[in-house]
């Protein structure tokens, strides 16, 4: 044991003698300072007056989601600004979500705001929740079901239309051959959107499925989907962290395909403004999660609702490179 | 009494054929041949040199870490915290870097440091404990993945990192971790060639050291190898620290081949490793195994991912296909095993 002692002892000390040279071996560019110097953000402070309401949101999201993220950032500075207590709470197994929506009913929350990904598990405790008197709000999916189950109303992008709409571009950029890229098999979601691409589109989509929690094997399979097929020319990721990769995976295979995807981060902006990327669908998760709770807040307060019965839309907005730059600080406060 | 009766039967000449049937990667290569005889006929575009390039880099970054496992397996263990602890390693680095606005090398050097105290941590628990190395890892795989959302939520306030690539010290490290050559049409990653030089090292450890046979020694009957003087202690602290080594050069090769790291993958990649392992020879019950091996059966894991790619196959049918493999690999090795026994 003595032998472990002394170990313990040497990693502790180099530890320390590493962690003295980092404060020396600094690197003057990037990194947080630059962030700092360059961050000028607006303090969230409650502007109204209504009581202190608690809204619970209850997402199907999995762990370390980047766009549920923004849709929970999106949620809690409405939050802050409309004085509301802000609960969050995500599994992405149906029966699980269903409990965190049960305990928000046991709670006695103001306000329930709910994703739809599988509508069937959510269906009862909906009803519970409506029959409990607590208003509820469906957002990002399950915009057919939402007014069915008794919510106010639903905030999201339609997936069907938004693959439309990246159907009816990829026509307009004159692409004839696309590969849509699925790094979450049996999401529905993902299938609708390439579906709907795949109906707008002049030319031949197949689609292609990756495992996701693996970026080297995401880039291998996308690069021997392409030296399989030379004359694909257009691919298509569904989440942002993919687009570079995908990038990276044409390089290798040598293809000259453009790539376009769903949803934005920071290196999504950077190569649409290098023109490494052809185009982004956003569906801006922040307005998702700020209209959420903004609409919850309107109802609580002044008994309205918006939509008319139909789901208020937050998508589909293409982004290419002219606007990515105007984004980009937006987007690297984790807000777009 | 003639003299054949008296020679001892253990210096008895071997051999070619019998040799070679005692060798653990032997149904490996076998059903790699298989493998890949099969997806040259399947698909098309399978033999061309590009394409094997493709299928090099996806079986060197699952091959990296079956090394290491594949020892570990030897020596008798597992370890369940081996995929996720490739995502701390490139968060560490990522993450240490960016808030300290450190040269980036600071920040990998750190991340060495954590990483190697995060397998020193493994070995001495499960020694410390006896616990199963099942409990044990399992524990870490826990931890370790709600340590990597929560850090990095608390620290970046996000769940990915931030870009670390226009700070000092990347060129370097990319160089090192993630560079490429193109050779005509063919790109070739380094990580192709860190996983053969770690094959080569560990065959050398496994074959040649005295190490080696502690591993084997431990593996085969821990009570045994104790008794007869080997540290066994040390050598399974030592077996965790060398998945936490290689953890730690695959993070690193995520991190700056793809810049920025999400803190929610690798969940799941143990059990690639483990079954590159499997399929190249290593025995569950330890004691048995190869570092070659690993090898192998992460290259028949690179062309049966790709593979059904460039077979244009529809991949809902991919998990099948690999546990099917698994299957019958494992049958392989025990038959073959018994036969060159029973001879």
């Amino acid at each position: 044991m003595a032998r472990v002692g002394t170990g313990v002892r040497v990693v502790g000390a180099v530890l320390a003698a590493v962690l003295g040279a980092s404060l020396a071996g600094c690197s003057s560019t990037g990194g947080k300072r630059a962030e700092e110097r360059a961050k000028a953000e607006a303090q969230g402070r409650p502007a109204v007056s209504t009581p202190r309401w608690t809204f619970a949101m209850v997402t199907h999201a999995g762990d370390g989601d980047t766009f549920w993220d923004i849709v929970q950032k999106g949620a809690k500075e409405a939050a802050a600004k409309d004085n509301i207590n802000f609960v969050y709470a995500h599994d992405d197994q149906a029966q699980q979500q269903a409990q965190f929506v049960q305990n928000a009913i046991d709670q006695k929350v103001d306000g329930i705001i709910v994703s739809l990904a599988k509508p069937e598990a959510l269906k009862d405790v909906i009803a519970k929740a409506v029959k409990a008197g607590i208003p509820v709000i469906t957002v990002n999916s399950g915009s057919e079901q939402s007014a069915a189950y008794g919510a106010l109303t639903h905030i999201g992008q339609d997936e069907q239309i938004a693959g439309e709409a990246v159907g009816t571009e990829l026509s307009e950029r004159g692409r004839k051959k696309a590969v849509c890229v699925l790094h979450e098999q049996g999401n529905v979601g993902h299938e609708q959107r390439c579906a709907g691409a795949k109906k707008t589109f002049g030319g031949v989509m197949e689609n292609l499925y990756v495992e996701g929690t693996n970026m080297p094997s995401v880039q291998a399979a996308l690069q021997a989907k392409l030296q399989a097929d030379p004359s694909i020319d257009a691919i298509l990721t569904l989440g942002a962290p993919f687009a570079p990769t995908a990038v990276k995976a044409k390089e290798a295979a040598g293809s000259k395909a453009e790539v376009d995807t769903f949803d934005l981060n920071e290196s999504v902006a950077r190569d649409l403004k290098s023109g490494a990327l052809g185009f982004a669908v956003d569906q801006q998760p922040y307005l998702q999660g700020y209209e959420a709770v903004d609409l919850l807040w309107l109802y609580r307060y002044n008994a309205d609702v918006l939509g008319g019965g139909r789901p208020v839309l937050t998508g589909p907005q293409i982004v290419t490179g002219a606007e990515a730059a105007e984004l980009e600080d937006f987007i690297k406060r984790g807000r777009r | 009494m003639s003299a054949t009766a008296t020679a001892d039967e253990r210096l008895a000449p071997t051999s070619l054929v019998r040799r070679l049937l005692g060798r653990p990667e032997l149904g490996a290569v076998v059903g790699a041949a298989a493998v890949f005889v099969f997806f040259s006929f399947a698909a098309d575009s399978f033999l061309q040199a590009s394409s094997l390039s493709t299928i090099l880099y996806s079986a060197s970054t699952i091959g990296i870490m079956a090394v290491p496992v594949a020892m570990l397996m030897i020596g008798g263990e597992f370890d369940l915290s081996a995929g996720v602890m490739v995502t701390t390693s490139a968060l560490l680095s990522s993450m240490f870097s960016y808030q300290m606005t450190a040269n980036v090398w600071v920040g990998v050097m750190v991340s060495l440091l954590v990483t190697l105290a995060v397998g020193f941590f493994n070995g001495f628990m499960l020694t410390r404990t006896k616990l199963p190395s099942f409990i044990i890892t399992l524990g870490t795989f826990l931890m370790l993945t709600g340590l990597n959302l929560g850090f990095t939520k608390l620290i970046s306030g996000s769940v990915s990192t931030k870009t670390i690539a226009d700070m000092e010290g990347f060129p370097s490290a990319h160089a090192l971790f993630a560079s490429q050559w193109t050779i005509g049409s063919v790109t070739l990653k380094v990580t192709i060639l860190w996983w053969l030089a770690l094959v080569a090292v560990a065959t050398w450890i496994l074959l040649r050291t005295r190490a080696g046979n502690w591993i084997f020694a431990v593996g085969g009957g821990a009570d045994a190898a104790r008794a007869v003087g080997v540290p066994v202690v040390k050598t399974r602290i030592g077996l965790y620290m060398g998945v936490a080594l290689c953890a730690w050069i695959s993070g690193q090769h995520i991190l700056f081949s793809f810049d920025v790291v999400q803190s929610g993958e690798g969940v799941g990649n143990e059990f690639l490793y483990i079954i590159a392992a499997v399929i190249g020879g290593c025995l569950m019950t330890g004691g048995y195994g190869s570092a070659i091996g690993s090898a192998v059966g992460a290259f028949i894991f690179g062309m049966t991912s790709n593979g059904i790619v460039y077979a244009q196959w529809n991949p809902d049918w991919f998990k099948f296909f690999l546990g099917a493999m698994l299957l019958l690999a494992t049958l392989l090795n025990a038959w073959v095993r018994k036969r060159a026994e029973a001879k």
